[in-house]
């Protein structure tokens, strides 16, 4: 093995990364938030006693969970456009899928949140009269927001990692980035080591954040 | 004031009521007492239909709540308190804020007006010095006391309590009952399911004997004290008195 690291070829190429995990962040926090939005939505659907809300969100949820994220960057890169007659410029294209397949997983972490909350909270706040809206909106809530921060960390996390795939459609996030590097200049163990080495540097501090919330929320049951 | 005309109620295959026909008059206290298992709480749930009856029907003030269609659930629950086991005080609220989120959501009043109430109420359950504390800070007679006066906010007609004292430490017992009592003296008509024997007879005005899904006997707590009739009252007081 005579491979000879070279420091050299991180340094120069690491304004070229860094940006790219600009975008990386960018992609996500935008997926994540558009991802809450709708996964409030459709957690409280996947609750719902209305039977069409419910089929609805599950069907929602299913399908996304149950596809390739891959698959639905795809649908709406080169299927929609298809269908539409105009082509969808790659970041919204990214932006729109990432966001649709986030709000599915948000959306399971939010029904588990309101879930986890005693039955006896809803039955007190019915009792005093309150509508099951109302009852959802002042009592359980407010209640779930505290549980699903872990969750939505590690869904975020999760989100991060997977926004690598965008990647195919010349989107210039930190894995497309890794490719034009390697391209330039052939050094694809130290490329690739500095890659994974950023993904780590943001998505580790999450991780110790998410620890640490769950660690609190213990002590506080 | 409540009226309660064969009542059924079923989970499935098991069949938890099977006919319960009585009567709640105006400033009456009733205990329901009775093994675990026989439906007390059912039964009790039922009277403000956080569960639905399969069968039968319950008046409340001369009008049939049974009948959904006519009926707003909603009003109805206003005019009827409930106290938990368990309190179920809501944890992300100080306990001024747990009095007054009905009164201000259901029955749109002010802030201040609500405010203004609670701590009346804070005041008659003895802890107006907790309105801004938070449920988990209070211990458990006191959470139940905060229970009680949320469940008085909407200054209801009858008061359902579902073991309001099984929960709690032996030595936080009395300062409930001690506010249930009250209350009673003051003439708020209460349905309370206990297993606070001294409590019924003391302060009950009729008590009702459930069994397996069926109020087997009623009468005054001291004549259902000292000379139950049936068979199954019997056995139960020998076993608990
Ligand atoms: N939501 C429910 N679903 C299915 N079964 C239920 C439900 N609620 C109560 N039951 C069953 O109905 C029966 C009566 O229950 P209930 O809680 O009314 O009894 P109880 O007299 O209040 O007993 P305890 O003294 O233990 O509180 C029990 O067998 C119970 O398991
Ligand atoms: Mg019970």
């Amino acid at each position: 093995m005579g491979y000879k690291w070279s420091w050299n070829v991180i340094v120069r190429s690491f304004p070229l990364l860094l940006a790219g995990a600009g975008l990386t962040i960018r992609l996500t926090c935008i997926a994540v938030g558009m991802g809450i939005l709708i996964g409030t939505f459709v957690g409280i659907g996947r609750v719902s006693k209305n039977k069409f809300i419910f089929t609805l969100s599950s069907i929602y949820v299913n399908f996304i969970r149950g596809t390739p994220l891959l698959v639905q960057l795809y649908l709406f890169y080169f299927g929609l456009p298809a269908l539409l007659g105009f082509p969808i410029p790659p970041f919204p294209a990214a932006i729109l899928s990432m966001s649709i397949n986030s709000g599915a997983y948000v959306a399971e972490i939010v029904r588990a949140g309101i879930q986890s909350i005693d039955q006896g909270q809803m039955e007190a706040a019915r009792s005093l009269g309150m509508t099951y809206h109302q009852a959802m909106k002042y009592v359980i809530i407010p209640q779930t927001f505290k549980r699903i921060i872990p969750p939505l960390g590690n869904e975020f996390i999760a989100m991060l990692k997977d926004s690598s795939i965008v990647s195919v459609i010349a989107l210039e996030e930190l894995v497309r980035k890794g490719y034009l590097v390697m391209g330039r200049t052939f050094r694809s163990f130290e490329v690739w080591t500095a890659v994974a080495f950023l993904f780590l540097f943001m998505t580790f501090p999450i991780a110790q954040l998410v620890n640490f919330a769950e660690r609190r929320l213990k002590q506080n049951d | 004031m409540i009226k309660v005309n064969a009542l059924h109620k079923k989970f499935g295959r098991l069949h938890v009521l099977k006919g319960i026909t009585n009567q709640i008059n105006q400033g009456e206290v009733v205990c329901v007492i009775g093994p675990s298992g026989s439906g007390k709480s059912t039964f009790l749930r039922c009277l403000n239909l956080l569960e639905q009856p399969s069968s039968g029907q319950i008046f409340f003030e001369g009008k049939e709540i049974t009948d959904y269609q006519k009926i707003n659930i909603n009003k109805v629950r206003v005019e009827m308190g409930m106290v938990f086991q368990r309190f179920n005080l809501f944890p992300h609220m100080s306990v001024l804020d747990n009095i007054c989120l009905a009164p201000v959501k259901v029955r749109n009043l002010s802030r201040e007006e609500a405010e203004v109430r609670a701590y009346s109420l804070l005041g008659k359950v003895g802890l107006q010095d907790k309105a801004l504390a938070f449920p988990d800070k209070l211990s458990g007679g006191q959470q139940q006391r905060v229970a009680i006066a949320r469940a008085l906010s909407l200054q209801p007609k009858v008061m359902l309590f579902d073991e309001p004292t099984s929960a709690l430490d032996p030595e936080m017992i009395k300062e409930v009952l001690e506010v249930m009592k009250n209350l009673g003296k003051e003439g708020m008509t209460m349905v309370v399911v206990t297993h606070e024997m001294g409590f019924a007879r003391e302060v009950a005005d009729r008590v009702l004997f459930m069994d397996d899904g069926l109020i087997v006997e009623e009468n005054t707590p001291a004549k259902i004290f000292s000379s139950p009739q049936n068979e199954r009252t019997k056995m139960f007081l020998s076993k608990i008195l």
